[in-house]
């Protein structure tokens, strides 16, 4: 049966081409994979070659011809001892050409939201608490889990033998063996690939970067390997895995090593980040993170290592993602924050109280999914809001807040929102300079004073 | 290409011989017909051929067991169908239909299948290296006895990451066949362009990694090679490098006009090493198969490949509320 020819498509953008040379001419015996002509396109020249056998019946398009759509038939092919189909009877099209996709109407589904969350205690009233620090909380938290599922592990460097470069691992080892607690070559980009793919295979591995400014090495991996695997195989297979290590600004260890990523990492569908504030945040957070089945950043911070809080003494006190906690309810301002950036927003609360000014102070413990609804529920009781991160801020989570409820909440504010952010430079070593760098507590309070009009 | 010596008289029967030209050829028809479906407009974007290296997936496939991981780049098609994925789903995946392996959503590149042990289809030159260790990681820590075939190209040879990986790969004893499909060519650049190394199955001695060239263009001696590197892996030994030789006869993707090499370089290949054409003959001076018996196994792969495409035109485009599903896996 004669087979139309069709102009190729040549390029991921060619929609017309210029037939720049025929190679066979009519009556030519043609086999799979000969050259059929040569295609000028936007980009290059093309050799065309030839799919199927036959004999060249007719040339439709004489070499030489410019802006010859693509799908517009060039030759028709016909089989051996078959009669050229006389002009104008058209034969049947080698394969139908794509209908152009009809407009795609708005979908009804809306971008995933976080689903409010009640503001219910993250523990049973009369609980018994215990101090414990942000390490051991995580360290606690770990163990926990490792206890409870076998297929949790924890890989990267000096976890193991060292017990950990901050400490965080400590007793692991002894009490999981090297088995479940590998001491990795310092080699981020590889063994967060070896990681992604162990948990393609079934496991479910907690990654420690020394720190999160190393991950940078290995953020192809958690971004392209990790994060959009999910998606991109249509639900099949997904990485449950936890990346985790201190995140942002330390003490005196300068540019290269005092970066804030929640931004970044927030931005990215597919991942979830969460960032811990108190130490009963570290455990049940991580916890809630090691069984999450998706690749989860964890944020914590060498400066609240050390830092004590209360935690519940609970068989199994996790605390859910999505779910924002009122540290300290106030009607006069909102200020909301996350991690370390917590300690400027409630000490800054604690001086405006001295002032007159009552400050609702939001931690919002996870950045994606983030609780919305509890800020936004805020700020209409407060009408006025201020955030706080030691992130830079061009594209800063503030910033992100500060669109959300522009959008949100418009008609409730009575004051510009004001993003309190670290300063728009690379971290400097200098202790006053470095001091600076940061937000201060008393940028979250002249904030404070600017939008309640004080 | 250095001259390889011939292979030995192979010993193989002719049920071996006729599956191993049963799904190169399939490979390649669903490759031809994938470039042809590309030039309609059918297949967007990126799309990458396999064809004229068929013989490695083939003969490797033949080395595996049941179980066996596999993962590769974005040059992915022959690899899907050597490990028995259904080519209407692959095909309408490179369509971008609701039936394809991941619903439209990857395309040609990002493609998996659970079922068959294929863990994709990475778009990122070498981020698949190690992933494959990582795979292989799970397996060791799960004691299952199986092995991961990790491919990558001579291109992604030069990456950083194949390296880190083939370090801990080694320390840790993971059961991995590093597989390099050296086409000689990463795009455009040939190999004598991008490293002074004289090989690249001799850079994993650096690390201890034990390793062979193969003729590529022989599937028996890739199979050979591929059983050779599967009882090492599943010994505990370790790792283990494969250089499989090989040519593709396509450009880089489908807009690249391969200008860096000679139209007469490529017909070379084609005509004197082309991997099916060897088996075929294999097969017809053997007297393993008739030339009516090869005409009707073409016949058979060309209806299989003419139904994947009709499938690939039939199946509907995903619906629009597909955007939002996939992103976040339930929780357990």
């Amino acid at each position: 049966m004669a087979t139309e020819i069709l102009m190729p498509a040549l390029s991921p953008t060619m929609e017309e081409g210029t037939l720049a040379k025929w190679l066979v001419k009519e009556g030519d015996t043609i086999s799979s994979g000969d050259i059929l002509a040569e295609i000028e396109t936007d980009k290059a020249t093309m050799e065309f070659e030839a799919v199927d056998e036959g004999v060249m019946g007719k040339i439709l398009v004489p070499e030489g011809t410019e802006g010859v759509a693509v799908n517009t038939a060039i030759a028709i092919m016909v089989e051996e001892g078959e009669e050229v189909p006389a002009a104008g009877a058209a034969p049947a099209p080698a394969a139908e050409a794509p209908a152009p996709a009809a407009a795609a109407a708005p979908s009804e589904a809306a971008a995933p939201v976080a689903t409010p969350v009640e503001q219910s205690p993250d523990w049973p009233e009369g609980t018994e608490m215990k101090s414990t620090t942000v390490r051991e909380a995580l360290r606690d938290a770990m163990a926990e889990e490792m206890r409870g599922d076998e297929h949790v592990f924890l890989m990267g460097e000096e976890v193991a033998e060292y017990q950990g470069a901050y400490k965080i691992s400590q007793g692991l080892l002894d009490e999981f063996g090297a088995k479940r607690v590998i001491d990795t070559p310092i080699t981020e980009h590889g063994f967060a690939g070896i990681a992604t793919g162990a948990a393609f295979g079934g496991l479910r591995p907690i990654v420690e970067f020394m720190t999160f400014n190393f991950a940078m090495q290995a953020i192809d991996h958690i971004i392209n390997s990790a994060a959009k695997t999910l998606y991109m195989s249509g639900g099949q297979m997904g990485a449950p895995m936890v990346f985790r290590g201190p995140n942002g600004a330390a003490a005196r260890v300068g540019a290269q090593h005092s970066q804030d990523y929640a931004a970044w990492y927030m931005q990215i569908p597919g991942l979830k980040v969460a960032m811990p504030y108190s130490a009963a945040d570290a455990k049940g957070l991580l916890k809630t993170a090691i069984r999450d089945n998706n690749p989860v950043i964890f944020l914590e911070n060498e400066i609240l290592y050390g830092r004590s809080f209360d935690v519940p003494v609970m068989d199994d006190f996790t605390i859910p993602f999505g779910k924002a906690k009122i540290e300290r309810a106030g009607d006069d301002v909102t200020i909301v924050s996350f991690g370390i950036g917590m300690t400027y927003a409630l000490e800054a609360a604690e001086k405006l109280a001295e002032d007159g000014i009552n400050a609702e102070v939001i931690n919002l413990r996870t950045l994606r999914p983030m609780d919305m609804p509890t800020v936004l529920e805020s700020v209409r009781k407060t009408n006025r809001l201020v955030t706080v991160e030691e992130g830079w801020p061009q594209g800063s989570v503030g910033g992100y807040i500060a669109s959300t409820v522009m959008q949100e909440a418009f008609d409730y504010l009575d004051a510009p929102i004001i993003t309190c952010t670290g300063k728009d430079v690379p971290m400097p070593y200098a202790a006053n300079l470095e001091k600076h760098a940061l937000v201060t507590t008393a940028e979250v309070i002249e904030a404070v004073k600017k939008v309640t009009y004080r | 290409m250095p001259p390889k010596k011939a292979a030995k008289k192979p010993n193989v029967s002719a049920e071996e011989l006729l599956h191993h030209y049963r799904e190169m050829l399939l490979i390649r028809r669903f490759e031809e017909k994938a470039g042809q479906l590309y030039g309609m407009g059918l297949i967007g974007g990126f799309c990458h051929l396999y064809i004229g290296q068929e013989a490695v997936v083939v003969g490797l496939e033949a080395a595996a067991e049941e179980g066996d991981k596999r993962v590769t780049s974005y040059r992915d098609h022959g690899h899907m169908l050597a490990c028995g994925m259904d080519p209407k789903g692959i095909m309408a995946e490179l369509t971008g239909r609701e039936g394809g392996f991941s619903k439209g959503k990857g395309g040609s590149m990002h493609m998996f299948s659970k079922e068959k042990h294929f863990y994709g289809g990475h778009g990122i030159v070498a981020a698949q290296v190690p992933i494959g260790a990582g795979l292989a990681f799970a397996d060791k820590y799960l004691e299952n006895g199986r092995v991961t075939f990790t491919y990558f190209g001579d291109g992604a040879a030069n990456q950083g990451q194949v390296y880190e990986a083939y370090n801990m790969a080694e320390l840790w004893d993971l059961p991995v066949v590093f597989v390099i499909e050296n086409n000689q060519y990463a795009m455009g650049t040939s190999t004598k362009r991008s490293t002074k190394s004289p090989s690249y199955w001799e850079r994993g001695a650096a690390y201890g990694i034990p390793g062979e060239e193969v003729d590529g263009m022989n599937v028996l001696s890739v199979k050979e090679a591929g059983e050779r590197a599967v009882a090492h892996c599943r010994a505990g030994k370790g790792p283990y490098i494969l250089e499989i030789k090989t040519y593709r006869y396509r450009g880089h993707s489908m807009s690249d006009p391969a200008k860096y090499r000679t139209r007469e370089e490529v017909q070379k290949m084609r005509d004197e090493r082309d991997p099916i054409e060897q088996v075929r003959d294999m097969l017809l001076t053997g007297k393993h198969a008739t030339e009516d018996d090869l005409k009707a196994i073409d016949k058979e792969i060309k209806g299989i490949v003419n139904e994947a495409a009709e499938f690939s035109k039939e199946s509907p485009e995903p619906a629009l509320e597909e955007l939002w599903t996939d992103i976040y896996a339930e929780e357990a």
